[in-house]
């Protein structure tokens, strides 16, 4: 595989399963991201998601395998790796402002206060909570706070971002509008993230790629879907879009009917499938999908 | 309708009255009776000495100790500012001092599972000791009175904040110091950032029970030790038969332990955080 921004190779988990035996949850996880990508992974429960996004910030350990970004591995947790977590893991006696100040702070030391709030009052504005600065997360509701935990993420600007289904707490019409600031944020930043999700049609909304996890023990990432959509998107206007339907489809028939059974390739890596290629004209989304599509296989079966 | 607070001060104030009205008249001498014996006649009367004296007679003293409370008319003879001051000094300094062990060890005990099972066995054993047992091990070590009773209220002070502590730190939610793994934070700046505000309201109910107890050893240690201070000042008006002075001090020690709670209760509100 050539030099990937990121490479993952062959990451594994295994934890005894109480009984004296132990238990894979994931094995042999190859896959790589391109910088300014966008990547979903979708899978059902159990399949390790959550761990892969884990061992990527550092947080946990593979069992085997290992991480590489910007050629170097990936160990222990950094500031230039982001994440969002599910719960928020927002500072509960800070204000939403100091939230992003701590961050800031963290990951600047040397800038001056005034430099530091200015920028941290700047993503606050961005994701529109330009109002509720110096309110605290308890006085905020769960929109709002997946909010200020995304403004902290990308206050930091890391090279990867990760967030762990970071809408999966909030009810639909909020997600519905946090995604759409999520997607706004993203092309003005064009971040390269790497996001859990368990909804088909965010993920559609958001990536480049999806990555298809079939079920475990044993999970693999078995696919590669690419989202043949061109940029901007907005949910508003997405489903209009042929390509929209096909990948979906795709999408649900792999988590409905095949995430049991589903393999990647025999060198480990996920099938590379594009199932919107006959109907959509559009530009190829970006250059890393574009250098993706020319090392993997196509699909043998959509 | 008045609000709760008008009702319940109203309620509060008629239980005060009739509870002191009850006692005005339980505590009235005996009517004088004719043909009082010789002894009687002796002694200045039926039973003068052993009455509880009544409230009147206590506000009396309340208000006489109360309008100079800081005399100082020799050692069997200060003022009650001055027994006071030198009981409160007493429990700050040995709750300052039990408190700079309590946190930097908790901390330890939170923080590392090893330390916690390595000290835990001795915790255990020595938190249930009464701390007044403490005294004599204390005097003789010690050789000072004083700082014998510092001792005591350190010893007994510094359990629940140790153990508040170490509970507090133990269990701050994993997020947050995942949040702190993340923004590469070092060891102490995670410690002071992220963990002491986490934990800190539990921090805090571990120090407020521990100026209680303090406050209640203070007085037993006080009447062991003597000189000075409110416990050796409520068993000097024992010895004097000063039952005035004994409730009046009794109510003083009642006062002043609410006010050292009010304290803690307000340094507890500052560092509460909902989630």
């Amino acid at each position: 595989m050539s030099k990937s921004f990121l490479e993952v190779d062959g990451l594994s988990k295994v934890y005894p399963d109480g009984q004296g035996g132990e238990l894979t949850v994931f094995e042999d996880i190859r896959f790589a991201l391109e910088k300014g990508e966008f990547v979903c992974i979708i899978g059902h429960s159990g399949c390790g998601k959550s761990t892969i996004l884990n061992v990527l910030a550092g947080l946990d350990e593979a069992s085997a395998g290992n991480v590489v970004m910007n050629g170097k591995e990936v160990k222990g947790p950094g500031l230039e790796r982001g994440v969002v977590f599910q719960n928020y893991s927002l500072l509960p006696w800070k204000t939403a402002l100091n939230n992003i100040v701590f961050a800031v702070q963290a990951r600047w030391p040397k800038w001056s206060k005034e430099k530091v709030k200015e920028h941290s009052e700047r993503y606050l504005k961005m994701v529109g909570l330009d109002h509720a600065l110096n309110r605290k997360p308890s006085q905020l509701s769960g929109g709002m706070r997946q909010r200020v935990s995304i403004a902290r993420a990308f206050a930091t600007q890391p090279e990867l971002l990760l967030l762990d289904e970071p809408f999966g707490a909030l009810d639909a019409l909020t997600r519905g509008v946090i995604q759409d600031e999520l997607v706004k944020i993203w092309e003005e930043t064009r971040q390269t993230v790497f996001m859990i999700t368990h909804d088909v049609d965010e993920a559609i909304l958001l990536s480049d790629r999806i990555f298809l996890m079939s079920n475990g023990p044993n999970a693999r990432i078995a696919e590669s879907v690419k989202v043949d959509i061109p940029h901007p998107r907005a949910r508003a206007t997405i489903f209009q879009n042929p390509a929209y339907h096909k990948t979906r489809d795709y999408l649900v028939d792999f988590l409905v009917n095949r995430s049991g059974s589903a393999l990647p390739e025999k060198d480990g890596s996920p099938k590379f499938v594009e199932p919107a290629r006959d109907v959509s004209q559009s530009k190829p989304v970006s250059a890393g999908s574009e250098t993706e599509s020319e090392t993997a296989a196509r699909a043998v079966n959509a | 309708m008045a609000s709760l607070n008008v009702r319940a001060a109203l309620l509060s104030v008629s239980f005060l009255i009739l509870a002191l009205g009850l006692w005005e008249m339980a505590t009235q001498p005996p009517e004088a009776q004719t043909g009082l014996t010789e002894y009687e006649m002796l002694m200045g009367g039926v039973e003068q000495e052993s009455r509880v004296p009544p409230p009147s007679a206590v506000i009396k003293l309340a208000w006489a100790e109360l309008s100079d409370p800081f005399y100082d008319a020799g050692a069997n003879d200060k003022g009650i500012g001055i027994q006071l001051a030198y009981s409160v000094y007493r429990v700050l300094t040995g709750y300052l001092a039990a408190m700079a062990i309590a946190l930097p060890v908790g901390f330890l005990i939170g923080m590392s599972p090893l330390m916690y099972k390595a000290l835990n066995p001795y915790i255990q054993v020595l938190r249930p000791i009464s701390p007044l047992a403490w005294m004599p091990l204390a005097l003789f070590i010690i050789q000072d009175s004083d700082a014998s009773a510092i001792f005591v209220i350190f010893i007994c002070s510094i359990w629940p904040m140790l153990l508040n502590t170490a509970f507090g730190v133990a269990n701050v939610r994993q997020d947050w110091v995942n949040v702190a793994r993340t923004h590469e934070l070092g060891p102490l700046r995670t410690a002071i950032t992220v963990i002491l505000p986490a934990a800190a309201p539990t921090i805090l109910t571990g120090m407020r029970i521990s100026i209680g107890i303090a406050w209640l050893v203070i007085v037993a240690a006080e009447m062991l030790v003597g000189g000075t201070g409110i416990g050796y000042y409520v068993w000097n008006e024992w010895n004097n038969l000063d039952l005035a002075s004994v409730i009046f001090s009794i109510l003083m020690i009642g006062v002043v332990g609410m006010l050292l709670d009010l304290a803690l209760g307000k340094a507890q509100k500052l560092v509460e955080y909902k989630e």
